[in-house]
């Protein structure tokens, strides 16, 4: 009898809460399509900006250099080199950002670099301007080869071997498996969206089953059925706590689609650098997958309990939003923490609500499975829903808070 | 039948410091009649039908309803109880039928008796042409044909009626007296609030004048008539409570 009453509240529950535009709206569109517009839209305009800015023609003024003509043709047969007159206001036309960057050549740079004397190119460019950066690096990058074509000529000159200038070479090789790479670049993020949306998903329900049934008058209607106080909370939490769950799932499932058809785009288009794509791309198991999860659900009914605490005290919608508006700061704050480099997992951190599942989730993204936290971190976040939801149970006894007028 | 014996509620305000909202009242409802309780507002006649209904707890006191003690029992109370009152609203965005289904589950009806029940409410209430609206869609006439059936479907013995009246237009107002006069007949011990005289001398057996908080005269019409020396309720009333809030009576 007692399941079937909170049962039944909760069936009416979900009945109502599926019939609501707004719900529907904000629980299942918005983050069905935020993500992939969000993700596909930004690094669609980013990465058409960055092409342009990569492969375009480099407009550059050379200032002095009437003395060396030869290497005037030289800059001018370099790739994408398009040079323009030299003008007086060169660096007015940079900064105002009409001109992209100028080549400074010194007094008698050719006979320089027949002599074999040491002498200084100048590149001038807008720092903070990110079309200036590229093109000052893609100038830098072909005087670079400039020079090196020179020193080449000069070592088979003299009949020395290649060696000469390079004993060795260095190179950076990425030894860590590819979902730790994309998990120490993606697992925080992931860890915050999914808390934030576990508490942001639940939260208008949380409002409309209590301040807002008060407020409609519907909440004395419930009182007189036969069912107890603790019924109706169970009823009323299940509800919150699947929409909780709902808007966290669809929108990391939104979002875990959005960056895999993002990574390979990526991968497809910049083979050469299928590194940085690489680490846009999830490689979340199902093992992962499960284990956030277990993490989440606590969290969940943690935040569903206190939510609905909270709002119950509030005479009106309006008065709950306003109580429930810091809640969001205690959630963000911590999840944010746990985004930041260097915040790794510690006993005293681990017993802290938010900030120990954003972190852990962090950790097992990336593979790493930390047995003894990961226990330490659940069974402290089941305390907190366990108070929590004792906490709602109390308050819907009160009569105070039921009847605040 | 109700039996309501020593009732007392306290409440706490900040400013006003300790409030005796109702204050050792005792009365009995036979079933087959109506008892009014007669009150200006704020007299404690809401406290006192929430107490019965065991929305609220009595701070001390107790009663007896349809055989079951508030205190002890109070979810068996309210499943032999029908609770109405304007603040007593419906559920936007469930249909007619849903709303006074889901009640009629609450109160542990079995789905082919459920069935049965709303039938026959909707038929007896004319409320078929529109058993499939939501609640939000339905005029003020048809939302208190909703609560009516969703306070009758699980057919309690006690009836509690607060204020139910109150802001309804004269066709409203009208079938719910005729309403609660049906609910008498079927034999159901009915209590009924109001601050409308016209109302306790149409519909009430018994007349208990509550002021605050306390029950100040109890008896039929006839006898308060004879007791006072007096044939308008309204003078009766006032002269009942005048001592004790010359300034509201008055007024």
């Amino acid at each position: 009898m007692s399941a079937r009453n909170a049962l039944c509240i909760y069936r009416k529950e979900l009945t109502e809460w599926l019939r609501d535009r707004r719900t529907l709206i904000s629980t299942v569109v918005v983050p069905l399509l935020l993500f992939p517009l969000l993700t596909a839209g930004f690094a669609g305009v980013a990465g058409s900006l960055l092409e342009k800015a990569k492969t375009g023609a480099i407009r550059v003024m050379v200032l002095g250099g009437a003395d060396s003509p030869a290497v005037l043709d030289e800059l001018r047969q370099l790739k994408d080199f398009e040079i323009v007159p030299a003008a007086e206001n060169w660096k007015e036309q940079i900064s105002s950002k009409n001109l992209r960057a100028a080549v400074a050549l010194p007094d008698n740079f050719q006979t320089s670099l027949a002599t074999g004397e040491s002498a200084e190119v100048k590149i001038y460019f807008h720092q903070g301007d990110l079309k200036s950066s590229l093109d000052a690096n893609r100038i830098e990058k072909s005087l670079k080869e400039y020079r090196d074509r020179i020193v080449r000529d000069r070592i088979a000159a003299r009949h020395l071997p290649d060696s000469l200038l390079r004993p060795f070479a260095v190179k950076q090789e990425n030894v860590a498996p590819a979902e730790k790479v994309s998990g120490a670049a993606l697992g925080g993020l992931i860890g915050y969206m999914v808390l934030l949306l576990c508490m942001t998903g639940g939260m208008y329900p949380a409002i409309d089953l209590t301040a807002g049934e008060k407020e409609r008058g519907t909440m004395e209607t419930l009182l007189t059925s036969p069912v107890s106080r603790l019924h109706i909370v169970l009823g009323k939490f299940f509800l919150v706590l699947t929409a909780s769950l709902t808007t966290a799932a669809l929108s990391v499932a939104s979002m875990g689609v959005s960056f895999l058809l993002v990574g390979r785009n990526a991968a497809a288009l910049h083979t050469a650098q299928s590194a940085d794509a690489q680490a846009l791309q999830l490689h979340v198991s199902l093992a992962s997958a499960a284990a956030i999860f277990l993490l989440v659900l606590p969290t969940a009914v943690f935040f569903s309990a206190a939510m609905l605490a909270i709002a119950l005290v509030a005479r009106t919608t309006k008065e709950a939003q306003s109580y429930l508006m810091p809640m969001t700061f205690l959630v963000i704050i911590p999840a944010v923490a746990a985004l930041l480099p260097g915040i790794e997992l510690t006993p005293r951190l681990a017993v802290i609500p938010v900030l120990s599942t954003s972190l852990l989730i962090k950790e097992i993204i990336s593979g790493t499975y930390h047995w003894n936290y990961i226990a330490l971190i659940f069974a402290s976040t089941c305390l907190y829903a366990s108070a929590a939801m004792f906490l709602a149970v109390k308050m819907f006894q009160r009569e105070s808070v039921l009847f605040r007028s | 039948m109700i039996e309501a014996r020593d009732l007392c509620k306290h409440f706490h305000d900040k400013k006003r410091g300790l409030i005796r909202a109702v204050d050792h009242v005792s009365f009995t409802c036979q079933p087959g009649r109506i008892y009014g309780l007669l009150g200006a507002n704020g007299a404690g006649k809401t406290t006192t039908l929430r107490m019965l209904a065991t929305i609220l707890e009595p701070t001390s006191g107790d009663a007896i309803v349809a055989g079951h003690d508030v205190i002890e029992h109070p979810e068996r109370v309210r499943a032999a109880v029908g609770f109405l009152s304007t603040a007593t609203a419906l559920y936007p965005r469930l249909t007619a039928q849903e709303m006074v289904e889901y009640f009629g589950r609450l109160c542990g009806l079995d789905e082919s008796t459920l069935k049965l029940r709303v039938d026959d409410l909707f038929a007896r209430l004319e409320m078929d042409s529109y058993r499939d609206r939501r609640c939000d869609k339905l005029s003020t006439g048809m939302k208190q044909k909703v609560s009516i059936a969703r306070t009758l479907v699980h057919d309690p013995p006690v009836m509690i009626f607060d204020e139910p009246t109150l802001g309804l237009d004269v066709m409203a107002a009208r079938s719910i007296v005729s309403f609660i006069r049906e609910c008498r007949d079927r034999g159901k011990t009915v209590i009924f609030s109001t601050h409308v005289m016209s109302e306790v001398e149409k519909l009430c057996d018994s007349i208990g004048i509550i002021h605050d908080g306390k029950l100040l005269a109890e008896g039929s019409l006839a006898d308060l008539r004879a007791r006072y020396a007096e044939t308008d309720l309204e003078e009766i009333f006032v002269r009942i409570v005048a001592p004790l809030a010359p300034a509201e009576a008055s007024s």
